[in-house]
C-alpha cells in the first residue's frame, strides 16, 4: 500500500515541480495536467471513485482547456511562450508568497482535530453522495452554481463583439 | 468480478467466461486475476480492432453503393483484405515530423488519443457476464475518459508547429467542448430514472417486457427517445463524424490538426476516431437500447453478446448512413446548433424525465395523461425552437439561376 | 419543420443503396478491364492501314505510297518509303506499294486528316486504345505489319463507314470496268477500217 502511495506522491510532486521549472509554458501546462491525473490516481487509491472520475472530468477535461486557451490567447507568438529567465527579486517574492500560502494551509491542517480513521472504510455509494450533496450541502452547491454561472456570463460578455454604434439618421 | 447466475445460462452464453476460466485455470492462483484481466483486455483490443478494420471497409463500400459505385473490391473477394492493405500502406509510409515541431508532444498526441479512447471500453457491458471492470460510477468514468481526448487533439495541433494546425485544433476543441454538454446532459435523465451510475445496473433496469414483446428499453419512452436522438447527435459531433467533421475535412484547413501527421500516426488518429465512435455507440446501446437485452422474450436463446453486437452494428451503420447523406456544417452553424438548440432541449428532457419518474405510480387513464404530457414536452419545444432558430434562413430562392 | 429535409435525404440515400443491387441506373460503374466500355462508332484513336484480303495482308494493301498523308499530317508522324518495284494489288493491277510505312503513335494527335486526304481509302482510324507499353520510343512506333488490318475488321469497328467505302469502291471499279470495256470495244471497232487489209490481231485489252 505505501509503495503505491509513494509512486503517486512522486508523480504528483514531480510533475508539479517540473511544471514550475520548465521554460516552455505549454509544457508547464501539460505537466500540470499530469499532476492532476496523479491526484485522481490518489483518490482512486483512497477508494473515492466518484471524486477521482469527477477530478478527471473537471480538471483534465475542462480546466486544462481553460489554462491552455488562456496561455494561447494571451501570447502573441511562440517566442513569448518561453518563461523569462529567473531574477533574484522575483525569486525572493516567490519564496515569500510560497511560505505564506503553505503557512496558512499548514496551520489549518495541523490545527484541525481529525477523527481517527475507522477500521473499515465506509460504504459510500453514488446515491449516498447525491443525498449528502442535496441535503446537508445544498446551499454550498447552489452558491457554487451561481458563481460558475456568473463566470460564464462574464466570459460571454468579455468575448462578445462590440455592438456597432447606431448611425444617426439625418 | 463478474457475478450472476452462470449455471442457469445456456452454453453459448457462458462460453466466453468458460474460455477465460479454462485458460486462467492453467496458472497458479495468485496469477489468475492478472491473467484474467489481461485476457479481457486482449479480447477487447482484438475484437474492436477487427471491428475498426472492417468498419472502415464497410463504410467505404456502403458509401460507394449509395454513390452508385462499388467500394473497394480488388483486394481479396469483395475487398475483404482492404483494411490490411491499408494497414501495410500506413506502416510503410515515411513518418515525417516537421523540423520545428515539438517531437515529444508530436509523438505523444496520437498515442494518448488512442490510449484514452480505448479506456471507455472497460465499463461497457457486452453481455450478461461480460463487463471488463464493474464500477459503481461507470458512466462518470466513461465520460471522464472521453474528455481527456480533447487534450490530445490540442497536443496534436500545437506540436505540429503549423499555424493552420493550431487554428484547426482550436476549432476542433471548441466543437468538442461545446458538444460535451449535450452529451452529458442527455445521459443525466437515464441516471435519474435508473437511479444508478453503474452500466450493468442500468442494463438490468431495462430488462423485462410488457405484453411479452415490448421491451422496457429507455428508447421506448418519450424522454428516452428524445434523449437517444440528442445523445446520438452529440456523439456524432464528439467523434468528429459527418456532418460535424470540420476538424478533419480536407477541403477546410487541409487535414486540420492532422496536417503534419503521416503514416502510422495518421492511421492512429483514425483508429482513435473509430474507437470513440464504437465506444459512444456502445454507451448509447447500454443507456437507451437495453444493452444486451433481447427485444422479445422468445428471442432470449440468442446469446446476449450477439444482441449487443447487433445493436452496436445498427448504430454504426446509422452513422455511416448519416455521413453519406448530410453535408458538412460550418463552424458557426455547429456552435449555434449546440448551444442554442441542443442544450435547451437536453435541459427540458431532464425535466421531462424527472416528471416521468415522479409519475411512475399513475395507472389507468392517468397513464394516457402521463404519456401525452411527456410527448408534448418533447415535441413542442423541438418545433418551437426549430422554428425560431431557423426563422431567418428560409429555403433559398435563386432569382438569376 | 426542422428535420424533414434530413429525413428526405436519408430516404434518398437508402433508395440509392438498395437500388444499386438490382437497378443498373443506380450502379453506373463499369468494372474495367473485365468489362470493356461500349465505344460509339465515331470513336477514333490511331490510324491503321486497310488491306482487302486477310490471307495476304501485304499483297492486298490499298495504300499505293502516294505520300499525300505523309505531307498533310500536321505533326508529321507518318514516314513512308516507296518501293522500287511494282506488285499486283487486289484488282490485279501492278501498283507501287509502301516498302516502309511507319506511324509514331506518341506523336500522332488523332486528327484524322490522313484519312480525309487519302484518295484510295487506304488509311482509316482504329479504335484500339490499350497500346500502353514499357518502351517509350521503339514500341510506340508502329510499322507496316502492325498497322495493317483487314477490311473485315474495318467493318466491325465502323460498319456504316465501311459499307459506304465498299459501295463507293465497287461502284468505281464497275465504272472503270465499263469504261475499259467500252474503250476496248471502241478500239476493236476503230482500227477495223484503216487496217482492214491487215489480219485481225488479238485484243490487247484485258
Amino acid at each position: 500500500m505505501t509503495f503505491t502511495f509513494l509512486i503517486l506522491a512522486v508523480i504528483i510532486l514531480g510533475s508539479a515541480l517540473a511544471a514550475a521549472l520548465r521554460p516552455n509554458l505549454i509544457h508547464c501546462a501539460l505537466l500540470l495536467v499530469v499532476s492532476w491525473l496523479g491526484v485522481a490516481g490518489f483518490y482512486l487509491w483512497a477508494g473515492a471513485e466518484f471524486v477521482a472520475f469527477a477530478q478527471v472530468l473537471v480538471y483534465v477535461g475542462a480546466l486544462s482547456m481553460v489554462v491552455l486557451f488562456a496561455v494561447l490567447l494571451t501570447r502573441q507568438s511562440r517566442a513569448e511562450l518561453r518563461v523569462d529567465a529567473p531574477e533574484t527579486r522575483r525569486a525572493v517574492w516567490a519564496v515569500i508568497a510560497g511560505v505564506a500560502v503553505s503557512g496558512v494551509i499548514g496551520t489549518a491542517v495541523f490545527a484541525t482535530k481529525w477523527d481517527s480513521a475507522p477500521v473499515t472504510a465506509p460504504e459510500i455509494t453514488v446515491r449516498g453522495i447525491g443525498l449528502e450533496l442535496m441535503g446537508a450541502h445544498a446551499a454550498a452547491l447552489l452558491l457554487l452554481g451561481v458563481l460558475l454561472t456568473a463566470a460564464l456570463l462574464g466570459a460571454v460578455v468579455l468575448a462578445a463583439p462590440d455592438r456597432p454604434e447606431k448611425e444617426e439618421k439625418s | 468480478m463478474i457475478a450472476a447466475a452462470l449455471t442457469t445460462d445456456s452454453f453459448l452464453e457462458r462460453l466466453p467466461v468458460l474460455a477465460r476460466d479454462t485458460v486462467t485455470g492453467l496458472l497458479p492462483v495468485s496469477w489468475r486475476w492478472l491473467a484474467g484481466s489481461l485476457l479481457e483486455i486482449i479480447a477487447i483490443l482484438a475484437s474492436f480492432g477487427l471491428l475498426f478494420a472492417y468498419l472502415t471497409l464497410a463504410e467505404r463500400k456502403i458509401l460507394g453503393r449509395i454513390q452508385n459505385r462499388p467500394g473497394p473490391n480488388r483486394t481479396g473477394w469483395f475487398g475483404l483484405l482492404q483494411p490490411f492493405a491499408d494497414g501495410v500502406k500506413a506502416l510503410t509510409k515515411e513518418d515525417v515530423v516537421p523540423a520545428g515541431a515539438d517531437r515529444v508532444l508530436h509523438f505523444l498526441a496520437p498515442v494518448v488519443l488512442v490510449a484514452v479512447s480505448l479506456l471507455g471500453f472497460a465499463v461497457l457491458p457486452f453481455g450478461r457476464h461480460l463487463v471488463a471492470v464493474e464500477l459503481d460510477t461507470a458512466v462518470l468514468y466513461f465520460f471522464a475518459a472521453g474528455t481527456a481526448t480533447e487534450l490530445a487533439v490540442f497536443m496534436a495541433g500545437w506540436a505540429s508547429h503549423n499555424k493552420y494546425s493550431l487554428l484547426a485544433a482550436m476549432r476542433a476543441l471548441a466543437q468538442l467542448i461545446s458538444y460535451e454538454l449535450p452529451l452529458l446532459l442527455s445521459v443525466v435523465p437515464v441516471v435519474l430514472v435508473a437511479g444508478t451510475l453503474s452500466t450493468t445496473k442500468i442494463v438490468a433496469a431495462q430488462g423485462g417486457w410488457s405484453l411479452g414483446f415490448i421491451p422496457h428499453w429507455h428508447v421506448f419512452t418519450p424522454w428516452g427517445a428524445a434523449g437517444f436522438v440528442l445523445f446520438m447527435v452529440a456523439a456524432l459531433a464528439e467523434s468528429n463524424r459527418s456532418p460535424f467533421d470540420l476538424p478533419e475535412a480536407e477541403s477546410e484547413l487541409i487535414a486540420g490538426h492532422l496536417t503534419e501527421y503521416s503514416g502510422f500516426k495518421y492511421a492512429l488518429f483514425f483508429m482513435a476516431e473509430y474507437f470513440g465512435m464504437c465506444a459512444l455507440s456502445g454507451m448509447a446501446v447500454t443507456l437507451f437500447l437495453g444493452g444486451w437485452g433481447a427485444p422479445s422474450a422468445l428471442l432470449e436463446w440468442i446469446p446476449s453478446y450477439a444482441w449487443f453486437t447487433a445493436k452496436l452494428l445498427v448504430l454504426l451503420l446509422g452513422f455511416i448512413w448519416i455521413r453519406a447523406t448530410l453535408p458538412r456544417l460550418r463552424l458557426d452553424q455547429l456552435m449555434k446548433f449546440a448551444w442554442k438548440f441542443l442544450v435547451p432541449l437536453t435541459l427540458l428532457n431532464l425535466a421531462n424525465a424527472a416528471g416521468w419518474s415522479l409519475t411512475a405510480g399513475w395507472t389507468g387513464p392517468l397513464q394516457l395523461v402521463r404519456w401525452a404530457v411527456a410527448l408534448s414536452l418533447v415535441a413542442v419545444p423541438f418545433v418551437v425552437l426549430g422554428r425560431t432558430l431557423s426563422a431567418g434562413s428560409a429555403p433559398r430562392t435563386y432569382r438569376f439561376a | 419543420m426542422l428535420g424533414t429535409g434530413i429525413l428526405q435525404g436519408l430516404i434518398v440515400t437508402a433508395k440509392n443503396f438498395v437500388g444499386s443491387f438490382h437497378d443498373p441506373a443506380r450502379y453506373t460503374t463499369l468494372e474495367y478491364p473485365e468489362v470493356k466500355p461500349a465505344l460509339p462508332e465515331a470513336y477514333r484513336n490511331f490510324p491503321f492501314l486497310v488491306c482487302d484480303n486477310a490471307t495476304d495482308p501485304m499483297g492486298t494493301l490499298r495504300c499505293v505510297a502516294c505520300q499525300i498523308c505523309e505531307k498533310e499530317c500536321p505533326p508529321q508522324c507518318i514516314y513512308i518509303e516507296k518501293s522500287r518495284d511494282k506488285k499486283p494489288d487486289a484488282t490485279g493491277k501492278l501498283q507501287i506499294y509502301p516498302a516502309v510505312f511507319a506511324i509514331d503513335t506518341s506523336v500522332c494527335m488523332s486528327c484524322q486528316i490522313c484519312v480525309e486526304v487519302c484518295p484510295f481509302d487506304a488509311i482509316k482510324m482504329d479504335q484500339v486504345f490499350e497500346i500502353a507499353t514499357t518502351d517509350r520510343y521503339a514500341a510506340l512506333l508502329l510499322d507496316r505489319g502492325q498497322l495493317t488490318k483487314p477490311n473485315a475488321y474495318f467493318h466491325t469497328i465502323h460498319p456504316t463507314e465501311a459499307a459506304e467505302v465498299d459501295a463507293r469502291l465497287t461502284a468505281d471499279r464497275q465504272a472503270a470496268e465499263e469504261k475499259a470495256r467500252a474503250a476496248a470495244l471502241a478500239k476493236a471497232k476503230a482500227p477495223a477500217a484503216p487496217v482492214a487489209k491487215r489480219e485481225q490481231t488479238p485484243e490487247s485489252a484485258p
